[in-house]
């Protein structure tokens, strides 16, 4: 009796570790291997908006893990009502919910940071990442998972973001956070403009092309 | 004196500010259904199509609904319930009637559903015409005409990025810069092209 009682405790704690294992592993897949910008390039207009600095990538960012681990959450638990023929309609209502949510927050705590997204806050509500999850995802599987999906998948958009925002901050605006990184050097306006950004995300694209390669490769 | 702002928004959405150059907007069908110049033109045409009338349609929701409750704050909501299920309609509708057209435009209508650059222009409206607007029938004119132009620029740009990406096919890209970086690199070139028209004053 014994016996079973420290099995069942054995066997409770492995699956336990399991779970804690598949949680991360939703978590840290949205980061690597399907980052959602630079592998598998969704709501790229967003991120090539508004990386104009990184504080407004960050914010971006946040913004936008908040939908989506937000949405993720009330589709999950939604999800074995919804008929499936109106189930866009119907994600598309509680992402939107979500959306207003930060929107107005945004305007009441962070004023200058809405100014500077402008449009782009009621725009995460098209975001092809936040839609896209609630129907890969968060649609098919359990509250927990969901969660730890919408916060992986955010953390990979955030990082994005603040890795193009920081390379067009640094050559476009010779900063950093707003600090000047190098004195005497001559910043190209260019790559704070549109075209900058386009250029700056072509070729992020093409480096991950490279080394994934090279990493089959070998 | 209205003909004359009409002229400006024209220009300004088509060439300036155009949406997918200067504003990043509707970048997936831009890098998407660019490579061959066909589907590009029906996208385009699509799009403008959706583009005036969701114009027009959340225009009205604005005016009638929103203005008279003050509900502004249900703007994303309502304004993207209202897009999507225009846009269904409107899949349905050409189905129904039209089953040849419905092959040829079919696939991008229910692609654009929830298209950045759809959206874009409704909140762009709303954010300057709609807000301040004290006369509705000139707020609408101003409205339809820049979602009509926005989506004439987008056409414009998806028309001119086809031509090349079909010429580009025969070029010898670098095996990681293929598809989609070489795509974006390009884009930047246009996109420097157009900040030429930033000179432009009225």
């Amino acid at each position: 009796m014994l016996r079973d009682y420290a099995r069942t405790i054995f066997f409770e704690r492995s699956r336990e570790e399991h779970y804690m294992k598949k949680l991360l592993r939703e978590f840290s897949k949205g980061i690597f291997i399907e980052n959602p910008t630079f592998r598998l390039a969704l709501g790229l207009c967003p991120t090539l908006a508004v990386s104009t600095s990184v504080v407004n990538g960050f914010g971006m960012g946040m913004a936008a893990t908040f939908v989506l681990v937000g949405s993720n959450i009330i589709v999950s638990c939604v999800r074995k009502f919804i008929p499936s023929k109106i189930r866009i309609p119907c994600f598309i209502v509680i992402i939107a919910t979500f959306v207003t949510i930060v929107e107005l927050t945004m305007k009441a705590y962070f004023p200058l940071l809405s100014k500077s997204l402008g449009i782009f806050v009621p725009l995460i509500v098209v975001n092809c990442i936040v839609l896209g999850r609630a129907e890969a995802f968060a649609s098919k599987h359990s509250v927990a998972n969901s969660v730890f999906d919408g916060l992986g998948m955010g953390a990979g958009f955030t990082l994005a973001l603040v890795v193009i925002s920081a390379i067009r901050e640094a050559l476009g605006n010779g900063t950093f956070l707003g600090l000047t990184i190098l004195k005497g050097f001559d910043p190209a306006l260019l790559f704070i403009l549109a075209p900058g950004a386009l250029l700056v995300i072509g070729i992020l694209i093409g480096a991950v092309n490279y080394f994934t390669e090279k990493q089959h490769g070998a | 004196m209205e003909l004359n702002q009409l002229f400006v928004i024209a220009i300004s959405v088509i060439f300036i500010n155009n949406f997918i150059l200067s504003k990043f907007l509707g970048l997936c069908p831009f890098i998407g259904v660019s490579k061959k110049t066909e589907p590009a033109l029906y996208m385009g045409l699509a799009v403008t199509f959706v583009m005036t009338a969701s114009s027009l349609i959340t225009w009205a929701v604005y005016i009638f609904l929103l203005k008279p409750f003050h509900i502004e704050y249900l703007r994303t909501l309502s304004f993207i319930l209202v897009i999507a299920s225009f846009v269904q309609l409107i899949e349905m509708f050409i189905q129904k009637f039209s089953p040849a057209l419905y092959r040829v435009f079919g696939i991008y209508l229910a692609l654009i559903t929830t298209n950045c650059a759809v959206f874009g222009v409704a909140v762009l409206n709303s954010e300057m015409f709609l807000k301040t607007a004290d006369n509705p029938a000139r707020a609408l004119l101003f409205c339809v005409t820049q979602g009509f132009c926005a989506g004439v620029g987008f056409t414009l740009v998806l028309l001119f990025m086809s031509g090349i990406r079909e010429r580009l096919e025969l070029c010898d890209v670098p095996r990681p810069m293929k598809g989609m970086a070489i795509a974006f690199i390009v884009a930047s070139l246009m996109s420097m092209a157009f900040m030429g028209f930033a000179g432009f004053r009225f």
